[in-house]
């Protein structure tokens, strides 16, 4: 299995706060890795490097080298749309648009160039199936996405995420603002979508890392502490720290 | 595939959005500056000490605005200490006596319908209401003013109030104090804020009007003392800008009563800000 | 002994009565201060209740004095009648030519205010350094608070030669000039509301809007502004009350003359200035027509705050 991105020697301030150090990483594609550690240990921060979201923040400074798929993502080349195309994202808390449902799964490939009616209604219905809520919805497409419930607008945030036709989806917390139920209707969806997607997921419930990733990651106070086969960090951690935390003496 | 940049189509939009949102900062800019460079200069070289110190005479066939300066300091002082008590009283109601949300809604609902009347239908009202009445006078004027301003004081110090923090009160009420002990000691105190700010933007809006003050204060230059002008037909510097400009074509006063205008309206706005600021300090700590 | 224990009886008793004369006294006094907080209680609510006095008294003044000049010259004539001769030896009352006049007005300075000041408000609450943000929103409150009087003089000396001149028309006081006064006039209005509007849309929205490759421009066109249509709307609607209800300025820039509103360099007349201009000199039933003017200002004014308040609400939700 190849890698889709791999991360060398980042590091990144927040003005003179370091963020994240000295950071190498190789995710896998079509599989799940799951970045796991303390809150405020960095794992969002470089979650939103890879889309590069962070470039939003005023006065963010990064180092280092991040290659998708082979292209530097901060080369002056790489159009930063065209890369968020690419490496979709889906937040902690479900932001759909207070829009239609439609509308909102629509507005990617609509921002994208999309106008074709038959053209939008495909893909909606397609992202919408892959994201497990067509059913629920395709009654009342044309309804306001803010009248669902918690756990179906993050779906219905899924599949608008997954309307682009993206390679990588980032999913940052995703389920933290849920019900148990909703979480694990996430959490099998998550690895269903991994037979055609890279999934990156940041979660505080290491039980959800071991449920459903492929591969994890611990972070702490912003470095990159362990990274292998969820099995092998969860059963025997290399690095002791790593240890203390999955066996519950921190964080 | 990273390396394809926009499509032509969307980088049309975004420097058909950029340039229109350029333009249109552009142009209030260039607005503001126009009318405060313009009004300016053509004002400030008319006014003369003369002129700021006197009275029209038609014998001299000179202008002095003094009698407008002074009508206009007794129109705010009147103002001001009829609708303070008024708004701050109704402010109080609202925030801390009324138990009944339609009374509340309905006051509110009156108060932004009293916001959102035209000046000119106040003049008219305040005519018949008052100048029928007590005659033309700056009384009338200010009267009419007071209903207009209502509206603000009430609102400015409502949102004071607000920030009164309940532990106060409830700390008040657990002594045993009565209702209205807690409202002098704990919350009159609490909204000195909102009605200085309050003031400063009645302060403002009576300078600016004209409309509601033509057929209520009338546009007489005579000079006098504060009770005497109260119960006389008088012209605020504003209602005597549009005489000059107006009836009389004198455009040199015109403009040299609109330059005095808008340093108040520049000063007035400083200090609005300034004190939102303060109070918004002393608050955070 | 016996004294002993009488004089302890005694005092019980006297200790009794001492008691209950203090309660009865203490009953007294909180009855007492009952009745204070109660009266105070009311006095507030009075002053509660002044607003809405003031908005009943001014809507009965309206109509008590607005209806008899309407039911003596008939509400069609009046309404729909083409021609204002107020003081003609057969006078006629049609204010037609005013309420047309109101609504081009209006309507001209939407068209020229609202994209000025929308626009400006994407910029200052999406793209600016919060320097130039705070920089403009002072200029705009500045705008805000010059007085009518002072854009009607600049308006008389600067819109209406200019006027004159680049259309070569024989007077610039016109419905144009009326329309770019009452544009200028509304932007304050416009711009902040819709910043504040536009300010108050969750990150959220955007974040998830950029995340999916939208550029900032598009999102926010494309997402922030849609989110925030109930407050910008609310500011159109704002916009409009505002250039409904002006008088001065209008009356310095546009002429005067109760023309229909037939083309742009018309010299024409408003709701508000009709009631200004005659008012001075008025008498009989041409006065009473001028209130008839009013009250119909007043409901166009009325219809606005409903409107307004309907998008203010929404907003809210």
């Amino acid at each position: 299995m190849s890698n889709i991105i791999t991360v060398k020697d980042m590091n990144l301030w927040y003005g003179d706060h370091q963020a994240l150090k000295n950071i190498n990483i190789e995710i896998p594609e079509k599989s799940i890795t799951a970045l796991i550690g303390p809150s405020g240990c960095g794992k969002s921060t470089f979650l939103k490097t890879l889309n590069r979201m962070n470039d939003l923040v005023p006065s963010v400074k990064i180092t280092g080298d991040i290659r998708y798929n082979d292209t530097d993502i901060f080369s002056k080349e790489v159009d930063v749309n065209s890369l968020r195309k690419e490496i979709g994202m889906v937040f902690q808390k479900p932001n759909p648009f207070p829009m239609s449902i439609y509308d909102n799964v629509a507005y990617g490939p609509r921002t994208h160039g999309i106008t074709n009616k038959a053209q939008l209604d495909e893909i909606v219905e397609s992202a919408l199936r892959d994201a497990a809520i067509w059913d629920e919805v395709k009654d009342r497409l044309k309804k306001n996405a803010l009248g669902m419930s918690g756990g179906q607008q993050q779906r219905l945030c899924i599949a608008r995420a997954l309307a682009v036709q993206p390679k990588i989806l980032l999913m940052d917390e995703p389920t933290s603002a849920l019900d148990p139920i909703s979480t694990s209707r996430i959490e099998e969806l998550a690895m269903e979508l991994k037979e055609k997607y890279t999934i990156v997921m940041v979660t505080h419930n290491m039980q959800q890392a071991v449920r459903v990733s492929d591969y994890t990651a611990f972070f702490l106070l912003g470095e990159l502490v362990e990274f292998g086969k969820t099995d092998d960090i969860f059963s025997q951690p290399k690095d002791k720290r790593t240890e203390d935390y999955i066996t519950g003496r921190f964080g | 595939m990273l390396n394809q940049s926009l499509s032509p189509k969307r980088k049309r939009y975004e420097m058909l959005m950029k340039g229109l949102m350029l333009v249109s900062v552009g142009l209030t800019a260039a607005l503001v500056l126009f009318l405060l460079i313009y009004v300016l200069s053509q004002g400030i070289p008319n006014i003369t000490w003369e002129l700021l110190s006197t009275k029209p005479s038609y014998l001299t066939e000179k202008i002095g605005i003094l009698p407008d300066i002074l009508n206009t300091i007794y129109i705010v002082l009147a103002t001001l200490v009829i609708v303070l008590p008024l708004g701050v009283g109704a402010a109080i109601y609202l925030t801390e006596y009324a138990s009944n949300k339609k009374i509340v809604a309905l006051i509110e609902y009156a108060a932004e319908t009293l916001s959102g009347i035209p000046s000119i239908i106040y003049g008219l009202v305040g005519m018949l209401l008052f100048s029928n009445s007590m005659g033309t006078c700056l009384m009338a004027g200010a009267l009419t003013l007071v209903i207009m301003n209502l509206p603000t004081i009430m609102r400015t110090t409502q949102e004071s109030l607000k920030t009164v923090p309940q532990s106060y009160r409830e700390g008040a009420f657990g002594l045993g104090a009565g209702k209205w002990r807690v409202v002098r000691t704990v919350v009159l105190p609490g909204c000195v804020d909102g009605v200085i700010t309050g003031c400063i933007l009645s302060v403002g809006r009576i300078l600016g009007e004209s409309a509601a003050l033509l057929f209520t204060a009338g546009f007489a230059h005579a000079v006098n003392g504060l009770i005497a002008g109260l119960t006389a037909p008088g012209a605020t510097l504003t209602v005597a800008l549009y005489v000059y400009a107006k009836e009389q074509g004198e455009f040199g006063v015109a403009f040299a009563i609109a330059a005095i205008l808008m340093v108040l309206t520049v000063i007035i706005n400083f200090a609005a800000t300034l004190v939102q600021k303060h109070f918004a300090k002393r608050r955070s700590i | 002994m016996k004294t002993r224990k009488n004089s302890k009886k005694v005092n019980h008793a006297i200790q009794d009565i001492k008691w209950e004369t203090e309660y009865k006294h203490q009953q007294k006094k909180r009855n007492r201060t009952q009745t204070m907080e109660n009266i105070i209680h009311g006095i507030f609510l009075l002053l509660g209740l002044i607003t809405v006095g003031c908005v009943l008294l001014i809507t009965v003044y309206l109509v008590i004095s607005g209806i008899p000049a309407i039911k003596e010259i008939g509400i069609a004539d009046f309404l729909f009648g083409k021609e204002w001769a107020s003081t003609a030896a057969q006078p006629e009352y049609g204010i037609l030519p005013f309420i047309l006049t109101s609504i081009y007005g209006t309507a001209g300075a939407i068209v020229i205010g609202v994209p000025i000041g929308f626009m400006t408000a994407v910029y200052l609450s999406k793209m600016a350094s919060p320097k130039v943000k705070s920089a403009m929103q002072t200029a705009v409150s500045l705008l805000a608070g010059i007085p009518s009087v002072v854009y009607g003089l600049v308006g008389m000396l600067v819109l209406v030669p200019g006027i004159r001149k680049i259309f070569n028309v024989p007077d610039g006081a016109s419905l144009l000039a009326a329309i770019i006064v009452l544009a200028i006039m509304i932007l304050p209005s416009i711009i902040k509301m819709s910043v504040t509007a536009l300010d108050a849309v969750p990150k959220e929205y955007e974040d998830a809007s950029l995340a999916l490759g939208a550029t900032p421009v598009e999102t926010y066109f494309k997402v922030s502004v849609p989110a925030a249509k109930s407050g910008i709307a609310a500011a159109v609607v704002l916009g409009v009350g505002r250039a409904i209800g002006e008088a001065m300025a209008v009356m310095m820039v546009a002429g005067n003359v109760p023309n229909m509103p037939d083309s742009l360099f018309q010299s024409v007349r408003f709701l508000t200035t009709a009631v200004s201009s005659e008012m001075s000199y008025s008498s009989g039933l041409q006065r009473q027509a001028l209130f008839s003017i009013a009250l119909v200002l007043f409901l166009f004014i009325m219809l606005i705050n409903v409107t307004l308040n309907f998008f203010l609400k929404r907003e809210k939700e």
